[in-house]
């Protein structure tokens, strides 16, 4: 044979995913410099999931408008095409090696290898599933995530069901609520395991309180009947432990459910790499310039922590590009283990906070970003480094279905060692 | 449009934020971290309003549909109306981002536009 | 008698009745003959039902009792084995098992299992606990001993029946699924008319291996004949957890505990798609159709498999399902020829995946009596290699995709599938026409997403495949189609 049939092409910077975080991060890597770089996108279209949210409330942070998923998709590839950026869809990666050889595959480009100096993941989350939650009873067709729902009514253009509950309040089952209903669709209720809702306010608002959809909260499914279709589920509430309360059944005849009950960073090609993974986040480790374990791999956006606004999956992608760009541009931008860093852990009341570990001295400005583990109003945050008080931010409320941002300048960190905690307090 | 039951509590929903909105019988609105908050909850006491978002089938393409919007909000009560325009309609590749599909919808001062750009 | 009014379709000289493991064994072994065969299931797809939910292990064969016709067909079968999964191309891994003696109570059962091993004739050997451990690391410290059967294996169940259906048609055997057989009726000319919710067939011969319901056309088809029988099959529930592929040295053997007088107890053990299994619960239910999971039981479960393996990651856990034993009374393997031309397979439970190939060399014998035998010369015992892109070296990957590009085309990412693969699985006979028949064939929507990714992307092939519309694609079974109409009616298409 004349051709070798296994290609490899060398980039300076390989960008794994076409969604918000891998677009922003490939025209923030353009724009500090990086010239050859290549996105690889596993679907036909750029855009990612943003493509099948059809509808609005994105944008309002980046562009001061409000926008639907789609359009806000069709703006950030718009800025990458822009800039001439090498995008190929249907190009799904497989494998990236220790060498930062990414092995790739599509019908269009065959199996081929890509070489880059650096790489940034933004591969997105999956949903979890039944199994992953293990709702009990019968296998029937009927039971699918709210996501999958939403890429075969908004992608597709099927409906999915005509009596449909949902389990789980995240913002994709609300979305999917109303989605339903306004094609025809009767939705009997939502249920969310926990005291409160894990999606956004508007969306309670607009999604269920709109069409009249009763939210239970403190509830679960208990069991899924139907030997064929779905026919029927069976709620029921939980105590403060997530234990079943007897005598609190309630069953509804249904043909459809969905779960919404939560996203996990997909970062299979990360994990068989080597790179840590964060306990709580499900994403890798990373310190402030969003570098994983491996030095020249990057993570963003919701392979790295699930976030609530595509807008700050875009910025946070823009900051992987920067860093990624430094990495390529000025060679060993590394961690060596002497230099000196700052890890940061999260206190009372803190779900997780991220980056994990702060080089102070490399950047001017550090973005902390962290979710709560509970609903709470009119609380301070306290920073504290190496117990020492650091900075303390009034917060009117913070909510579990909401990421928050706190930003932090050098000055506010003169020790550059040691743990930085953050914890909620009364005020 | 309707006369309003005041006092009134509601979640703003105008941005992500979800500002929980105080309107008292004077109508003045507390609570709202910005001013389109306050528009907001005067609006939705009396004539509220909402954006409709879906999709709409699309030939000459090899995606089957193609996602659209109102151009504005539209009033509440005519949501379904509206959803039903959407259904009677079509496209054919090639779409245009904010191409209009439906002008005018219903008479009600928007109309409804593409929201994807699709190459025939 | 009564007997009703049927319109023979077709004539076969045997109608296999149930395409799950034993059916298709015993179809493809008949296949080296010549003779018209008929193997008919009420399934959408072959092994649906106990073929497609079980623990997928072949077994050694120390634990059934001495001479009991489950310890020789166990044995038998286990030996047949690795031959003909080579001619069918079916995965098999011989792992090898290690069942435990936990407290020092469990060490004389160890023992006890080795003397019945020696009596089945199956090689074991008694290891002492740091001896295990050193095989398994992640095993409990509690551990004692344990029987190390090298003999004992893994195969991929759905494979395993897929290849012998295929094997049979591909040598002339005709399939028919979603047609149920409602009775065999004895005819005076000593052959018999297999009656089916479409219509009725002539069979000389008639193999009964109809899984749960084998007792009922058995004692149904006897008592035409004069001669009540009283087969009778409980259903046993066993509930498994299902766990990704997250670590290939998370285990290396099948882990039992010791068995029960319910069963072979609670196993944790490799699958050869590299995931984990978990289980099963051994509960009796009255209920054919019974394939709920429970909390309560699965409970149990993950609490017996983590004395075993106490760092069973339970994050790890991607599914759970259900299947049922097909008990018989007498707690036997039910292989018999109660009238000349029926053969009855029945009451197959564990471990009758390992003997399939027993099970079904001895159907041909019982029936040599009944219709003559004369050898197929162009019997064809190998099935056409499947692709299986994942296993496959990058620069042969790169050369099939570039012959091939829907190769290249990988549509799940969790298992790596192409749209190649799927295609082939659709194409090749027996092939897949619903979302879980490309499941079993080709993997797509085993892995951790189970299926909410690259399911659209299934359903779209099958129905291009197949000629239809996407909304005709099924699950599984009938009546199981995934999407309701086209969105927004008249304008939909």
């Amino acid at each position: 044979m004349a051709t070798d049939p296994l290609r490899t092409e060398t980039f300076d910077l390989v960008i794994i995913g076409a969604g918000s975080a891998g677009l922003a991060a490939a025209s923030a890597a353009a724009d500090a410099g990086v010239e050859r770089i290549l996105v690889l996108e596993k679907e036909d279209y750029p855009g990612g999931i943003l493509l099948q949210c059809v509808h609005n409330g994105f944008g309002l942070h980046r562009y001061k408008e409000e926008l639907t998923g789609p359009e806000y998709a069709e703006r950030a590839l718009n800025e990458s095409n822009k800039r001439g950026i090498d995008l190929r869809c249907g190009a799904m990666v497989l494998k990236i090696t220790p060498e930062k050889e990414i092995h790739y595959s599509g019908e269009k480009y065959g199996y081929r290898l890509a070489r880059g100096k650096a790489v940034i993941c933004a591969t997105g989350a999956d949903e979890r599933t039944r199994g992953a939650i293990r709702i009990p009873g019968d296998r029937p067709t009927g039971v699918m995530t709210a996501g999958l729902a939403q890429h075969y009514m908004n992608l597709d253009g099927y409906m999915v069901g005509r009596r449909v509950f949902i389990l789980g309040s995240g913002d994709i089952g609300l979305i999917m609520a109303r989605r339903v209903t306004l094609e025809g669709g009767k939705v009997l209720g939502v249920a969310e395991l926990m005291p409160y809702s894990n999606g956004l306010a508007r969306n309670i608002a607009q999604c269920l309180n709109d069409f009249d959809i009763p939210l239970y909260l403190s509830h679960t499914v208990r069991e899924i009947r139907g030997k064929k279709r779905l026919e029927q589920i069976v709620l029921a509430r939980v105590d403060e432990n997530f234990a079943f309360v007897p005598g609190t059944e309630k069953t509804f005849d249904v043909d459809t459910l969905l779960l919404s009950v939560g996203l996990i960073p997909s970062n299979r090609l990360l994990t068989d790499l080597g790179v840590r993974l964060h306990p709580k986040t499900g994403g890798p480790v990373v310190d402030e310039t969003l570098q994983t374990s491996i030095p020249g791999i990057f993570s963003c956006g919701n392979s790295l922590h699930v976030h609530d606004l595509a807008d700050f999956v875009s910025s946070e992608g823009e900051n992987a590009g920067r860093s990624a760009a430094r990495y390529v541009l000025d060679g060993a931008d590394t961690p060596t283990g002497d230099s000196p860093v700052i890890r940061t852990e999260p206190g009372a009341g803190i779900g997780y906070l991220l980056p994990s570990v702060l080089h102070t001295d490399r950047t001017e400005e550090f973005l902390l970003k962290f979710r709560v583990r509970k609903p709470y109003r009119n609380v301070v945050l306290l920073l504290k480094q190496n117990g020492k008080l650091m900075k303390k931010v009034k917060k009117p409320y913070l909510l579990p279905a909401e990421m928050e941002n706190l930003r932090l300048t050098r000055e506010e960190l003169p020790e550059p060692s040691g743990t930085l905690t953050l914890e909620i307090a009364d005020e | 449009m309707n006369k309003p039951k005041l006092p009134a509590e509601m979640i703003c929903i105008v941005c992500p934020r979800g500002c929980r909105l105080r309107v008292d019988e004077e109508m003045n609105v507390t609570g709202n971290a910005c001013p389109r908050g306050a528009a907001y909850a005067k609006t939705e006491l009396t004539h509220p309003t909402r954006t409709v978002t879906s999709t709409v089938a699309l030939s000459e393409s090899a995606i089957g549909r193609v996602p659209v919007k109102t151009s504005a909000p539209i009033p509440k009560e005519k949501i379904f109306d509206v959803m039903a325009e959407i259904h009677r309609c079509g496209a054919a590749a090639p779409v245009a981002c904010g191409q209009v599909l439906i002008k005018n919808v219903l008479g009600l001062d928007a109309d409804v536009v593409a929201t994807r750009t699709v190459k025939s | 008698m009564n007997r009703p009014a049927e319109q023979v379709r077709e004539s076969y000289d045997v109608v296999i009745i149930g395409a799950g493991v034993i059916g298709a064994a015993a179809a493809r072994a008949l296949a080296r003959y010549r003779l018209r065969l008929l193997l008919l299931d009420r399934e959408s797809d072959v092994g649906s039902v106990t073929s497609a939910a079980n623990s997928a292990i072949v077994h050694s064969g120390y634990d059934p009792t001495p001479g009991s016709l489950k310890a020789k067909m166990n044995v038998v079968g286990n030996r047949l084995f690795p031959e003909l999964c080579r001619q069918l191309d079916v995965d098999l891994k011989m792992i090898g098992s290690l069942t435990l003696a936990i407290g020092d109570e469990q060490v004389p059962i160890i023992e006890e299992l080795a003397g019945r091993a020696a009596q089945n004739g199956v090689p074991v050997e008694i290891l002492n606990r740091d001896a295990v451990l050193q095989r398994e690391p992640n095993l409990t410290p509690e551990v004692r001993s344990a029987l190390f059967a090298p003999t004992a294996g893994i195969v991929n169940p759905f494979e395993l029946t897929i290849a012998l259906a295929e094997n049979a048609v591909q040598n002339g055997a005709t399939l028919r699924l979603n047609e149920e057989v409602t009775r065999i009726s004895p005819r005076p000319d000593g052959s018999y008319t297999v009656m089916t919710g479409r219509g009725a067939y002539r069979a000389l011969a008639v193999i009964n291996a109809a899984g749960l319901h084998a007792d009922t056309l058995a004692n149904n088809a006897l008592a035409e004949l004069g001669r009540p029988a009283d087969y009778k099959i409980r259903p046993r529930k066993g509930e498994y957890f299902v766990l990704d592929h997250f670590d290939p040295e998370f285990l290396h053997h099948t882990i039992f505990t010791v068995p029960t007088e319910k069963g072979k107890g609670i196993l944790v053990s490799p699958t050869t798609h590299g995931n984990y299994l978990v289980g099963p619960s051994a509960e009796f239910t009255d209920r054919k159709d019974d394939f709920a999971t429970t909390d309560e039981t699965l409970a149990q479960v993950l609490a017996s498999a983590q004395k075993l393996v106490p760092s069973i990651p339970t994050r790890q856990i991607i599914r759970q399902f259900a299947g049922l034993r097909a008990v018989e009374k007498r707690g036997e393997f039910v292989i018999d020829r109660p009238a000349p031309g029926l053969v009855n397979l029945l009451g197959i439970q564990s471990p009758g995946l390992t003997a399939c190939f027993a099970i079904a060399e001895e159907a041909v014998e019982l029936l040599r009596e009944d219709i003559p035998l004369e050898e197929n010369p162009d019997f064809n015992p190998v099935c056409r290699p499947r692709v299986r892109l994942h296993r496959m070296a990058p620069d042969e990957r790169a050369k099939l995709a570039a012959e091939h590009p829907s190769f290249g085309r990988v549509v799940c990412r969790c298992e790596d599938v192409s749209e190649g693969e799927i295609v082939d699985a659709i194409r090749r006979p027996c092939g897949a026409t619903t979302v879980d028949g490309i499941k079993k064939r080709t993997r797509p929507g085993f892995g951790k997403c189970q299926g909410g990714f690259c399911q659209p992307q299934v359903v779209k092939i099958l129905a291009r495949e197949l000629g239809k519309k996407p909304e005709e694609i099924l699950l599984k079974s009938q009546g199981t189609e995934i999407l309701l109409e086209k969105i927004g009616g008249a304008n939909g298409d």
